[in-house]
């Protein structure tokens, strides 16, 4: 059983809902990073994303194109995270997906990437902009490197389209909450669901929903119904505004056990 | 040779392609569908026929340069006068197709990206005269540099976002538009400015574009009774390129020659010869060559015509170079100002800086060949909207 699959079991079995916090690799730098991975674990996140930077992220708000961009400043690179993955993976076991554009991986190598990602312990890998009509250059290394691609859905995918996808899905659906980009508007908690249950006739892999989800108030709603929440924006916020200060690690476990309690007791 | 590309999930030999959030991909096919169906119907082309005539002025005029064959001594030179459209460059070709193709869906708004503001100036006139809403993305540093078209846009009832995002040209403009339509994917319809882009679009801009080359070939065949033996245009996405080739893809007789823009040197880094000088990557929905680092990060582009200053160019060039069915060379931004003010003297005609590449080749080439040979080179915009960058670089003050 794969470190994804052994977590939702987990989860299943406790009754919760998974927290999946979203952190861009190397904002403020790479070091940072590693210390946030271990409080986001240790405050009640049940996976990590984890951002890797790329100079025109076209799916992405204000918020996480800032976030993009203190990274790339500050020089992060694939292959440092990836070195940061393997040094993060001596201290915590929690599922590691990342997530990004294909360039980066592109340019790296699919094949290199795959097996170097194996080996630093990353265990998915999320491409905003390889949707599944190119994925299939990529799915036979990730395959055999083991490497679960996780699939996006969105409030405009047709329904035939979202069966097929659904058929074929690994680790967990990423359901988009809106059409959007990342950190933008009010999220519908209503709207949200009427997809979540759609996709939950269609297979048994978790459904995670993303994209808007910003307060304990918001996870908790979404939560109710789907097995897992990305909640991206508002931490990276709290990450641009306190850096490198000594804050920084209390306010981000602070805010990642608000929003893990809403996911954790019951909700009628 | 027998060419049939894009294959049918928009890929130009390894290029091109859909490589865009799955939020867009519905859209996309919907898009591929309703352009489908559009092309087969006699209507639909009547109705672009009838405003490419009437509304853009069409044909333009394949003009033989007497007074430059001459001057340079060598291949016969003949311009098609891309810069005598309504709007004043090819741009307007696309624009037509593209609204009408918008209005066919039932969409009520476009958007556009653009960076010199050609394009940008092209979807809003188009849009005025549909009495469609329009919204512009343009980059910071272009809006500055391009003020004159901004008033146009405003003037023609568009709104114009500043784009402040990444480098704030023309590359951040497309991010910043793609976001939109993303936000507004069900009422909205993308006008992509040119041949790159998530598939169908490089290759409905080609078609809507092939216009030129289509005229071109006949207006030749009237006046010479030939092919030309080379045909020449700018690339910077390189949609005025893709019209003039597409139509003599298949006369192997013919060179197809890109010219690229070189800026202050290729050997500098600060260009945008995203062929000569860079690699295959993805970016804006589509697989190409482009400038970036070693990991994947897009670099800036450089060059002294905004309209060429995007890191990369249309999947469609990118396999053309690959199977060596066109070249594709650079010229810099002096030789390009050296070339605006040769064609504006001896011939009374003030190109676009873009277009100014594409006569600086000819300057170059047309000497080596011997006067039974024809140049045809595309034209592709006038250069009003440039006098500034020039006199700036002449160090005149106006």
């Amino acid at each position: 059983m794969s470190r994804i699959e052994a977590t939702f079991a987990g989860l299943k079995q406790r009754q919760e809902t998974a927290l999946i916090p979203f952190v861009t690799a190397g904002d403020p730098d790479l070091d940072v990073t590693v210390e946030l991975i271990l409080t986001l674990a240790e405050a009640g996140a049940d996976l990590v994303e984890l951002g890797v930077p790329f100079s025109d992220p076209m799916a992405d708000g204000p918020t996480i194109q800032a976030a993009s961009e203190r990274s790339l400043a500050a020089g992060t690179t694939l292959a440092g995270i990836l070195q940061l993955v393997t040094d993060v993976r001596k201290k915590t076991q929690i599922p590691l997906i990342l997530m990004g554009y294909y360039n980066p991986v592109f340019c790296y190598g699919a094949d290199r990437f795959a097996r170097d990602a194996a080996a630093a312990g990353v265990d998915a890998l999320l491409l905003v902009d390889l949707p599944p009509e190119e994925i299939t250059e990529i799915s036979t290394v990730m395959q055999e490197a083991e490497i679960d691609l996780i699939t996006l859905l969105a409030p405009t995918t047709p329904h035939e389209r979202m069966k097929r996808l659904a058929a074929t899905a690994e680790g967990y659906l990423y359901y988009v909450s809106m059409t959007g980009v990342t950190g933008a508007q009010k999220i519908s908690p209503e709207d949200i669901r009427g997809a979540v249950e759609e996709l939950r006739e269609m297979t048994d892999v978790p459904v995670a929903v993303g994209f808007g989800i910003t307060t304990a108030a918001d996870a908790r709603a979404v939560g109710a119904f789907a097995d897992g929440v990305v909640v991206g924006s508002a931490l990276v916020k709290i990450i641009e505004e306190n850096g490198q200060s000594a804050k920084l690690l209390p306010k981000v476990r602070k805010f990642i056990a608000e929003l893990k309690h809403g996911l954790t007791v019951p909700t009628s | 040779m027998n060419y049939q590309y894009p294959d049918e999930r928009g890929h130009f030999g390894q290029y091109g392609g859909r490589y865009v959030a799955e939020t867009l991909m519905p859209a996309l096919l919907e898009l591929e569908q309703a352009y489908t169906e559009a092309s087969q119907d006699p209507e639909f082309q009547r109705e672009f026929d009838y405003y490419l005539k009437h509304y853009v002025g069409r044909p333009s005029p394949l003009y033989f340069a007497e007074r430059l064959t001459r001057e340079l001594d060598g291949a016969k030179i003949y311009l098609k006068r891309e810069d005598l459209n309504h709007t004043g460059a090819h741009k307007v070709n696309n624009t037509v197709g593209q609204v009408l193709l918008a209005r066919r869906m039932g969409k009520k708004k476009v958007i556009a990206e653009t960076g010199a503001g050609q394009h940008g100036v092209a979807t809003a006139t188009v849009a005025a005269l549909f009495g469609m809403e329009c919204e512009v993305f343009m980059g910071k540093e272009d809006i500055r540099r391009q003020s004159l078209n901004v008033f146009r846009m405003k003037l023609l009832g568009a709104k114009v976002h500043e784009v402040t995002s990444g480098t704030a040209t023309l590359k951040d403009a497309m991010n910043d538009a793609m976001r939109h339509w993303v936000t507004h994917i069900r009422d909205t319809f993308y006008v992509i400015g040119t041949v790159a882009g998530p598939h169908p679009y490089p290759m409905l801009v080609r078609d809507f574009q092939s216009v030129i080359g289509i005229e071109a070939k006949q207006q030749l065949h009237e006046a010479e009774g030939c092919l030309p033996d080379v045909a020449i245009a700018c690339i910077g996405g390189g949609s005025n390129a893709m019209g003039l080739f597409y139509p003599f893809i298949e006369d192997s007789s013919v060179k197809l020659l890109g010219v690229e823009a070189a800026g202050v040197g290729v050997e500098t880094g600060k260009h945008a010869a995203s062929i000569s000088a860079g690699s295959p990557g993805v970016l804006h929905g589509n697989k190409t060559y482009l400038l970036q680092d070693d990991d994947g990060q897009i670099q800036h582009a450089h060059s002294i015509s905004a309209g060429l200053d995007y890191p990369g160019v249309g999947p469609e060039h990118a396999h053309l170079q690959d199977i060596k069915r066109a070249e594709y060379v650079s010229i810099t931004d002096t030789e390009a100002l050296e070339a605006f003010q040769k064609l504006t003297h001896i011939e009374g005609i003030i190109p676009a800086l873009e277009s100014a590449h594409a006569i600086a080749q000819v300057m170059k080439l047309a000497p080596t060949l011997s006067s039974d040979k024809i140049l045809l080179v595309n034209l592709s915009g006038r250069g009003d909207k440039d006098i500034h960058t020039v006199a700036d670089a002449l160090g005149v003050e106006l």
